[in-house]
């Protein structure tokens, strides 16, 4: 499967989602898809579940537009934070329901993971807790066997083990069905492991898109005596500083670097990175009884 | 194979050590099978082409041999090649802070060496116990 986004632009009323974006996502691969509150994530994600139009530019998926074309949109499952089924089904529904809408449904594997996260048939999806809720989308997500299947902040309300349950079943499913899986996340630090590929979005553009491997060869953490580092560091491009006591830490942005000397060299985290790219500077609040 | 995995090295290249210590360690022999890019991902919760990359890293190394179909293999040479590898960057790795460390904090050059070589003798009975 290939979706390919050119020149994408998504306008709502009063502010632009997604601005003049050109991506592709191509393969059988986890991909991480990255971005502060606002960045576009949610926009880019179900327009390419077919549901609205692109403004201007393009987005295909296979060569065809997704949009209000079930032909192409039955090969994709969007797994949303909320909203995905209604409240007034059971559990049995829900999956029933799905199994007409997702060609490869595999409604035994559906059973293993309901199974797994302990929900019963005949729970209503209204009395689920958040997590359960949750736990729900991620079931039919993993059980339609879709093609392309997209996660969007998948586990509001789930707790730290039903979470890593969650990347085990996830690896375990891409094992036995090689997809194109986009999980968009906040919990970096937890997930990056699974990725294949990092995309970043900023302000509804492209910021990054790389291999996760390669990321801890480009960006790298520098730290050291402070007069060193400056020196080493001149004309590189820093994308984060901070000195203490002599000692100063930098990180490195698309830079490869050797002879570092006596400097300590580590990989830079998806996390640091992500943080260091999307940070807006704090300036500093002073209350107004002491200005 | 239980190690955590460290957050400041790259993943594939500590599949890729981790490996190799059990080459040495002699907890992998020649012609032993590895994990399977698979069995590694799911130990660790990585991605599959993370821990490809760390088996290739030492397949391009012939420390490591595909059998199409079969799996991944511990080549004869194998601990022969890491040992090698290893020694190289010893100095590197473990003297150079060593030293560093010891320069830092005013440590005598007769200090280390009685040191290393009270270590050496201990060593080397412990060993004849075992």
């Amino acid at each position: 499967m290939e979706m390919k986004a050119t020149n994408l632009t998504k306008r709502y009323a009063h502010k632009k989602a997604l601005d003049d974006l050109t991506l592709t996502l191509n393969g059988e691969k986890i991909i991480g898809l990255l971005g502060k509150n606002g960045a576009g994530k949610t926009t880019l994600m179900r327009m390419l579940a077919g549901h609205f139009p692109a403004t201007d530019g393009r987005l295909t998926i296979n060569d065809k537009a997704p949009f209000d074309h079930f032909p192409v949109t039955k090969d994709i499952c969007l797994i949303m934070e909320s909203h995905n089924f209604h409240e007034k089904f059971k559990v049995k529904d829900v999956l029933n329901i799905s199994a007409k809408f997702h060609p490869n449904w595999d409604m035994d594997y559906a059973k293993y993971l309901r199974k797994s996260f302990r929900l019963e048939e005949k729970q209503k999806v209204k009395t689920l807790s958040k997590g359960m809720y949750s736990a729900l989308g991620i079931i039919v997500g993993l059980a339609s066997l879709s093609p392309i299947t997209i996660f969007d902040e998948p586990y509001i309300g789930l707790d730290a083990s039903f979470r890593s349950m969650f990347y085990d079943l996830l690896l375990e499913s891409y094992q036995h069905n090689p997809r194109l899986i986009i999980l968009s996340t906040h919990l970096i630090d937890e997930v990056s492991k699974l990725f294949e590929e990092v995309v970043i979005l900023h302000d509804g553009k492209l910021m990054l898109h790389e291999k996760a491997d390669d990321l801890a060869d480009k960006h790298i953490l520098l730290s050291g005596n402070k007069e060193e580092i400056d020196q080493f560091a001149a004309s590189k491009n820093i994308i984060h500083e901070s000195s203490m006591l002599g000692q100063k830490t930098i990180v490195l942005y698309d830079e490869e670097v050797s002879d570092t000397g006596d400097l300590s060299v580590s990989k830079a985290s998806l996390q640091e990175l992500f943080v260091y790219l999307t940070k807006e500077e704090v300036n500093g609040y002073v209350p107004s009884s002491e200005a | 194979m239980t190690e955590r995995l460290k957050e400041d090295q790259p993943i594939f290249q500590q599949i890729a050590e981790l490996i190799e210590t059990n080459i040495i360690e002699n907890e992998l022999k020649a012609n032993d099978r590895i994990p399977s890019t698979n069995e590694f991902a799911k130990h660790y919760q990585i991605n599959p082409a993370t821990a490809a990359k760390g088996i290739n890293l030492l397949v391009d190394q012939h420390i490591i041999f595909k059998k199409r179909g079969v799996g991944m293999f511990v080549t004869e040479e194998a601990k022969q090649i890491v040992l090698k590898k290893r020694k190289d960057q010893f100095y590197d790795q473990y003297v150079k802070p060593m030293l560093q460390e010891a320069e830092r904090i005013e440590l005598k050059e007769e200090q280390l060496s009685t040191w290393i070589k009270e270590a050496f003798q201990n060593g080397n009975e412990s060993n004849k116990l075992n």
